[in-house]
């Protein structure tokens, strides 16, 4: 075996030579295979090591050691440059992804729901967290659910005050649109059982014609409660927690005396607005025994109360609007607002 | 109505404090203060004057030149718009300067080349009454206030508080100053009193002059009459004129006045006949007979039916009807000398049917369907009258006619003072009750555990225990009352329908659909232009036509919409609604055939998003079995539209609207168009969920493409796929079609993508090729397709 002296000069060059050509490596991919040529099985470094076997035992360790750090120092500069490249190559990879996130190019349409299906939502929630059921009833119906079954005999006053329209089905007269929501409760009350607690929202129509502040087609919701030991306090009681719930536990509730044939007695309430004066909101009164009478239920046994107002007007009132026709127009101008 | 609080005094002196808070205590008895109004205060600058000339202006119709003496014995051109005065009528006038109650500025202007040197002014601008229609008319004057006199001065008007109050259709009592008078009184504690009335009574007695007979006792109540002779029709004195001003009623004549009066005050309408033109002074109370004709007061011939209430002549012909409104033939004149003066009580159901029938509503008419008194109110609103008339110069024939008919039945009612505590939650004992109903003049006795309550006879509409109730609460006060809730254990909730119909609204808003809710009303001939039968409901009474008809599918409500939209420049609008329509009635009943429906609409898409929104909803509401099947709906495009059919039943149709009802509507560029019957689908089978294992094997793709003939659907392919490939098949969708080179005319390719996988283990490549095999034999063999190569 021929031993060729080691030259510790050559462990130098080698390291020179590493960070010469790591240097010059342009992208990670090179780098990797400029790895392989300095510390692989082919490397010179590699070919060094097999000169060791013939050097003596003392020298051995310590020209070992100088190549174990020689080792590690290429593996350093070869770990520092890979850095450096791939920081390049990242930065340069970005700025070719760069994105303007103001071009909006896809954009994700979800629709609106009406603003009357909103506050009858609305309404709708806060009742049944008050252990209201919802009724639904027909929009046209027959003078006895809108007038009679209500104790609103054909000859009443009050008739004239509904501007009820009239559709050319059966006796003249007999057969409308509903000018109230009222007739639900007397389905309901036909169909079953007291206790009933129940909310019917819905279309209701007057002859009206169509400008800012009135449509011939409108919502309204109504309520009605029948059961055991019901008093007219039990409807102030309802009417102030709903009004609480739904405007503000800060707005008040009043009742004032009123008059509707299909109660009795008979009230309007009013909330209060922020400068202290009232607004009129609703009727509501205490179920009249004819209308208990009508519906099969003893008022000796049962009594309740019932209320109502304006889905519209509750809309109109929430977002100032200008003109109510903007609820039937349908702009989708208008409907993307809400 | 109208009060005054200077008015209300004379019923109870001791009424007084802050106008606003009396309007409260109103409000809080169930008279709501629509306005209160200061009215009277003098207006600086507007003076007594007299018209000398009226002529036309030279350049316009709707004002004339009006010459008027203002104080200086000189004339001044003014431009006036109202045509009510005459020659030598005194009228208020503004003179240049004048700042009006409203806060216009009186000034010296030119109009139309005329010029104006003041403004001739109505009641209303002056802040004195109601009355905007005409230039007020000075009738009387106080003293002898000479021309340029302030007006206030010469007319005596002062200041003073006017409500206008709100009533109910159950006060017919406070339709009168008197009534108000009595419960405000009440409310406040103060005494409440009606004034005596002095009746000099001379000449001839009544008996020979006239004489009345009810003919029909279920009509008339009572008739009560006299007869005042040596009358002068003239002009009322001040006070009384400027009383009814306030309250909103035009000065007319001496006698006119006095009715108007009485009736706002008392309450009790009347009506004056000229005794000369009444042969015989006979009068007959009876219904009409069909046919039966009468021209009444504003020269109009009336045909009247047998309901209606008639007053006749001894020779059966009518001269009024029955407090509705007075005959031409015996109204009075400038020439009545003998006067006979109707007050009576009228069945309120009669005279409410015939105001209707005859559209006649009137300030008479409105106390009698309320009900009016019909107690003691009468004789006092009579000896008013004749009191009033006697002042002004008439004599008063000894006597009063006083015939009856049928009066409403005056039992007391039984009231259980518990009862009411259980209506009202309140805690009042009987003589709490008995004080409230006895400060309002009802009637009460003690009778152990119970009440009985007279009702007095101006309150015609309390019949019951409940209407006593509330006379209680009013007066107890309504806010007196303790708030509860009710103690009820019931859960409150949406029904399945209600709760899944808010899930379509959520679908569908999340698929960038817009909710509208057009009104329900079409107009003559939408139907038709929107390809359907012209057989929708109509209006009895519709107040415009483009709203007389009721609709029977959404669709033109739709198309309106999007029409609309486009106006204004909205394009591609995805719009839904769910709304009722009105289908005739079917067999047998009478109301329409009326269902909750969801109608879609899809501005510049085509057929396929209609189709793709119906998959949506197939696949959230797990509707079963949804097909697609051959239809030409109405509306739609003939070859690009399909009946809905859900668990076998038809449940609505899909595609594009006809290009022709497109551009009949409106409409530009295609509409895609879905509507379902919401009601039957969601009462019918969906919503059914159930758990499927997720499986954790490998799954294997595979493509097939088949030639298929044009006129077998995709869907029949799709299903012969999911059928033959059994429970390995996973999920398959279409993903391409194609037509062109190397598909032969009449076929398209449509290529599948297809999931195999099993839940418990790895599918072998011999199991895949098993499938792939038996779906390609089953589609050649079902529906003709061919796999392409």
């Amino acid at each position: 075996m021929t031993n060729t002296p080691f030259d510790p000069e050559s462990l130098q060059a080698i390291l020179s030579d590493a960070q010469a050509r790591a240097a010059a490596a342009s992208d990670v991919a090179s780098l990797g295979a400029l790895k392989g040529e300095l510390l692989g099985k082919k490397s010179t470094l590699n070919g060094l090591k097999k000169q060791l076997g013939g050097l003596e035992p003392d020298q051995r360790k310590a020209v070992g050691q100088q190549m174990n750090e020689t080792k590690s120092a290429i593996e350093a500069v070869l770990a520092e440059r890979e850095a450096e490249l791939s920081a390049t190559e990242r930065a340069s990879q970005l700025e070719a992804e760069r994105l303007d996130l103001t071009e909006l190019r896809d954009e994700i349409k979800r629709g609106h729901y009406h603003l009357i299906t909103q506050s009858r939502d609305r309404l709708e929630d806060v009742f049944v967290g008050m252990g209201f059921q919802v009724a639904e009833g027909p929009e046209v119906e027959t003078a006895w659910y809108n007038f009679e079954a209500l104790n609103i005999p054909d000859w009443h006053p009050a008739r004239g005050s509904f501007d009820t329209i009239f559709v050319n089905l059966g006796e003249e007269e007999e057969v409308m649109l509903r000018s109230h929501t009222s007739p639900v409760q007397i389905r309901t009350m036909e169909n079953q059982e007291p206790p009933i607690y129940i909310i019917a929202p819905g279309r209701t129509f007057r002859s009206d014609v169509a400008d800012a502040t009135h449509l011939p087609a409108f919502n309204q919701i109504e309520g009605l409660v029948i059961d055991k030991g019901i008093t007219m306090g039990d409807l102030s009681g309802t009417i102030d927690a709903f009004v609480k719930a739904f405007f503000g536990h800060e707005v008040k509730t009043r009742l004032r005396p009123s008059y509707f044939p299909f109660t009795e007695p008979s009230a309007e309430f009013d909330i209060s607005r922020a400068d202290g004066s009232w607004l009129e909101l609703g009727g509501c009164g205490m179920v009249h025994p004819n209308v208990l009478r009508n519906c099969g239920i003893d008022p000796e046994e049962w009594q309740g109360f019932a209320f109502g107002f304006g889905i519209d007007r509750l809309a109109v009132m929430r977002y100032e609007l200008d003109d109510i026709r903007e609820l039937v127009n349908n702009d989708v101008r208008f409907l993307g607002q809400f | 109505m109208k009060v005054l609080l200077s008015w209300l005094r004379e019923f109870a002196p001791d009424i007084d404090g802050d106008p606003v808070e009396l309007g409260e205590t109103l409000s809080g008895l169930g008279l709501a203060v629509e306005e209160m109004t200061v009215v009277g205060k003098p207006v600086d600058g507007v003076v007594l004057a007299k018209v000398l000339d009226l002529s036309p202006h030279p350049n316009a119709d709707k004002i004339q030149l009006v010459q008027v003496d203002a104080g200086d014995g000189q004339g001044q051109q003014v431009c006036c718009g109202a045509f009510n005065m005459a020659v030598g009528d005194l009228i208020p006038f503004a003179t240049i300067g004048t700042v009006m109650p409203n806060g216009m500025e009186i000034g010296q202007r030119e109009m139309r080349g005329e010029m104006s040197n003041g403004m001739c002014c109505s009641a209303e601008e002056l802040g004195m009454g109601a009355d905007a229609d005409g230039i007020h008319i000075v009738t009387d004057l106080v003293g002898d206030a000479a021309l340029g006199t302030p007006i206030s001065q010469a007319l005596g008007v002062e200041e003073d508080i006017l409500w206008d109050l709100e009533v109910n259709a159950n006060r017919p009592d406070a339709m009168s100053v008197a009534g108000v008078a009595r419960d405000l009184a009440a409310a406040l504690g103060v005494p409440f009193a009606f004034p005596e009335y002095e009746v000099p009574e001379t000449g001839d007695p009544l008996d020979g002059l006239a004489s009345v007979e009810i003919v029909d006792p279920t009509l008339c109540g009572r008739f009560v009459a006299r007869v005042m002779r040596n009358v002068t029709v003239g002009t009322s004195p001040a006070w009384l004129a400027n009383r009814i001003t306030a309250l909103g009623m035009r000065p007319i004549n001496s006698v006119v006045d006095i009715s108007n009066y009485v009736m706002l005050e008392l309450g009790q309408p009347n009506h004056t006949y000229d005794l000369a033109k009444v042969p015989d002074g006979h009068i007959r109370v009876r219904r009409a007979t069909d046919g039966e004709t009468i021209t009444t007061l504003d020269d109009t011939e009336r045909t009247l039916m047998a309901p209606d209430g008639v007053i006749a002549n001894k020779n059966d012909e009518a001269i009024g009807i029955a407090g509705v409104m007075g005959g031409a033939s015996t109204e009075i004149s400038e020439t009545t000398t003998d006067v006979l003066v109707e007050m009576a009580w009228w069945d309120p159901p009669s005279i409410s049917r015939a105001v209707k029938r005859l559209n006649l509503p009137s300030e008479a008419s409105v106390r009698f369907r309320r009900g009016a008194d019909y107690g003691e109110n009468i004789d006092r609103a009579l000896r008013r009258f004749a009191q009033l008339m006697a002042e002004s110069g008439a004599t008063l024939a000894p006597g009063v006619i006083d015939e009856g008919g049928d009066l409403p039945d005056r039992t007391p009612i039984q009231v259980r003072p518990e009862k009411i505590n259980g209506i009202l939650g309140t805690k009042l004992d009987a003589s709490e009750m008995a004080g409230h109903l006895s400060s309002i003049g009802f009637g009460i006795e003690n009778r152990g555990d119970e009440l009985n309550v007279v009702v007095p006879t101006w309150r015609w509409d309390t019949q019951t225990e409940t209407d006593v109730a509330e006379e209680v609460a009013r007066m107890h006060g309504y806010e007196k009352i303790e708030r509860t809730v009710p103690k009820g254990t019931e859960a409150g909730g949406l029904t399945d329908y209600q709760k899944t119909r808010r899930v379509v609204r959520e679908i569908l808003v999340g698929a960038g659909c817009d909710e509208i809710q057009p009104m329900p009303f079409l107009a003559p001939g939408d139907l038709a232009s929107a390809g359907f039968a012209e057989d929708g409901v109509t209006l009895a009474n519709p107040l415009v036509a483009e709203e007389s008809v009721l609709r029977t599918t959404l669709l033109p409500g739709h198309l309106k919409t999007v029409a609309y939209n486009q106006s204004y420049r909205s394009a591609g609008v995805s719009l839904f609604e769910i709304g009722h329509i009105y289908l005739p009635a079917l067999d047998g009943e009478l109301l329409p055939d009326e269902r909750e429906v969801l109608g879609i609409s899809l501005a510049d898409r085509d057929a396929t998003h209609a189709v793709a929104l119906l998959d949506v909803l197939e696949r959230e509401l797990r509707l079963p079995n949804v097909q697609l099947r051959d239809a030409t709906p109405p509306g739609l495009h003939p070859t690009r539209s399909a009946g809905v059919f859900i668990a076998g039943q038809h449940r609505g149709e899909v595609g594009e609207v006809d290009p022709v009802v497109a551009e009949a509507m409106g409409v530009e560029g295609r509409v895609g168009w879905l509507s379902l019957d919401l009601e039957a689908i969601l009462n019918g089978p969906h919503g059914k969920r159930s758990y499927k294992r997720v499986s954790k094997f490998p799954s294997s793709d595979i493509d097939l493409a088949f030639v298929v003939p044009d006129d077998v659907p995709a869907a029949s392919v799709a299903a012969t796929i999911s059928k033959s490939a059994g429970k390995l098949l996973a999920s398959s969708s279409l993903f391409d079609t194609y037509r062109g080179e190397h598909v032969d005319d009449g076929s398209r390719s449509l290529a599948y993508r297809l999931r195999l996988q099993a839940d418990d283990r790895t599918l072998t490549d011999e199991e895949v090729g098993e499938v792939r095999t038996k779906i390609i034999d089953a589609v050649a063999k079902n529906n003709g397709g061919v796999l392409r190569g």
